[in-house]
């Protein structure tokens, strides 16, 4: 246990916490499940009761809910224009899963879903798929211009398009490493520097403890930039595949 | 002032914001800015991870077809370059703006065709 629980790495441990079966699928209940479970509700809660009293003039929670929609719905706008209006659900539903993901995972003795790779590996091959089919919907068969860069002559075509649909297919893959890659090195990182501050005693500590001090603030930024990355990368598909070149 | 006066004066107030709002949005609506995405940070942390994607994309799709065909190592090295082009090509196109799009200028907006016209002229240096 002494070693287990030193190591910077046991903090993504997933652990099992109702053992539940279903067929010969193993569907635990586990310590990321329940951590979503938060998130979601947290969410949820935050918006519902912040919304509660919908005064004119906004109190804090008010215009905490106020300002997170507005910022998503001007992301939107923005990227996408006036027909990304529709998907603003989708897209706000995943800025604020993530969003309270990373922040729920800042609570010390907390676990961060979005460390795991599966969890945002399934967020972004969502996100994927509903782009292209989006894009198929509107464009049909149309869609696979968007492979062939205009102004390219017809002999560089079998080298090109492979590159574009590598380039294409790298999408989901990069939108879900960075995620969790941001997310496992700031949470190892800030334990390793912990470590260091208790093995060093009082005088030498003093360096490492400031570090993690400067380091937690350094995650809390991290939590809402990826959170945001993953959002506004979202908003650049959805785009990509409303407007074909 | 009368409260008829005040109330139609507030009526055109209401209508020339309400007129100045579509504008506005109309506007906002039409232009896709790649500024929003390229915040200092944020743009910074994409870089690294399109390059790695994309070369890992291909030499899986190059692992793969050695394994149907037999054909080991070729599919892999060709599929290693391209992914590596391809990587590159992320690289390039998140870092001069083009945003996310495959192809090399920003997606068409739908009206503006001047501009993209206009836009595509000065990237092929007509």
């Amino acid at each position: 246990m002494a070693t287990q629980g030193h190591s910077p790495l046991a903090q993504f441990e997933i652990k099992t916490l109702i053992p539940l079966k279903l067929g010969e699928t193993d569907v635990s209940f586990t310590n990321s499940a329940l951590f979503m479970t938060l998130a979601v509700s947290i969410a949820v809660m935050f918006l519902l009761l912040g919304m509660r009293k919908r005064e004119l003039v906004p109190g804090r929670w008010q215009s905490m809910a106020e300002l997170s929609y507005e910022f998503i719905a001007n992301l939107l706008r923005d990227t996408v224009g006036a027909e990304g209006r529709k998907y603003f659900p989708f897209v706000f539903s995943l800025f604020m899963f993530i969003l309270f993901g990373n922040l729920l995972g800042m609570i010390p003795y907390s676990f961060t879903f979005t460390s795991h790779v599966i969890v945002t590996f399934a967020m972004a091959i969502v996100v994927f798929i509903g782009v292209t089919i989006l894009g198929f919907v509107k464009h049909g068969m149309h869609f696979f211009s968007f492979f062939v860069p205009p102004g390219v002559s017809v002999v560089l075509w079998p080298l090109m398009i492979p590159i574009e649909i590598i380039s294409y297919l790298s999408r989901p893959i990069s939108l879900s490493v960075r995620l969790f890659a941001n997310l496992t090195a700031g949470h190892t990182m800030l334990k390793v520097f912990a470590g260091f501050v208790v093995s060093l005693g009082i005088v030498g500590g003093v360096l490492p403890l400031a570090f993690v001090v400067a380091l937690t603030g350094l995650e809390f930024l991290i939590a809402f930039l990826q959170a945001y990355v993953f959002t506004i990368l979202t908003c650049f598909y959805i785009n990509d595949a409303i407007h074909l070149h | 002032m009368t409260e008829q006066d005040q109330s139609s004066e507030l009526k055109d107030l209401d209508a020339r914001l309400r007129k100045a709002k579509v504008t506005a949005d109309g506007a906002a609506g039409r232009t896709p800015s790649h500024r929003s995405g390229r915040n200092g940070l944020g743009f910074a942390m994409r870089l690294g991870v399109e390059l790695v994607s994309a070369l890992a994309i291909g030499v899986g799709i190059g692992l793969l077809l050695d394994y149907w065909l037999e054909t080991t190592p070729w599919f892999m090295l060709l599929f290693f370059i391209l992914g590596s082009v391809a990587g590159f090509l992320n690289v390039y196109r998140a870092a001069t703006g083009i945003g996310q799009g495959v192809g090399y200028r920003p997606a068409r907006t739908g009206d503006r065709p001047a501009a993209d016209k206009a836009e595509a002229d000065r990237r092929t240096g007509v």
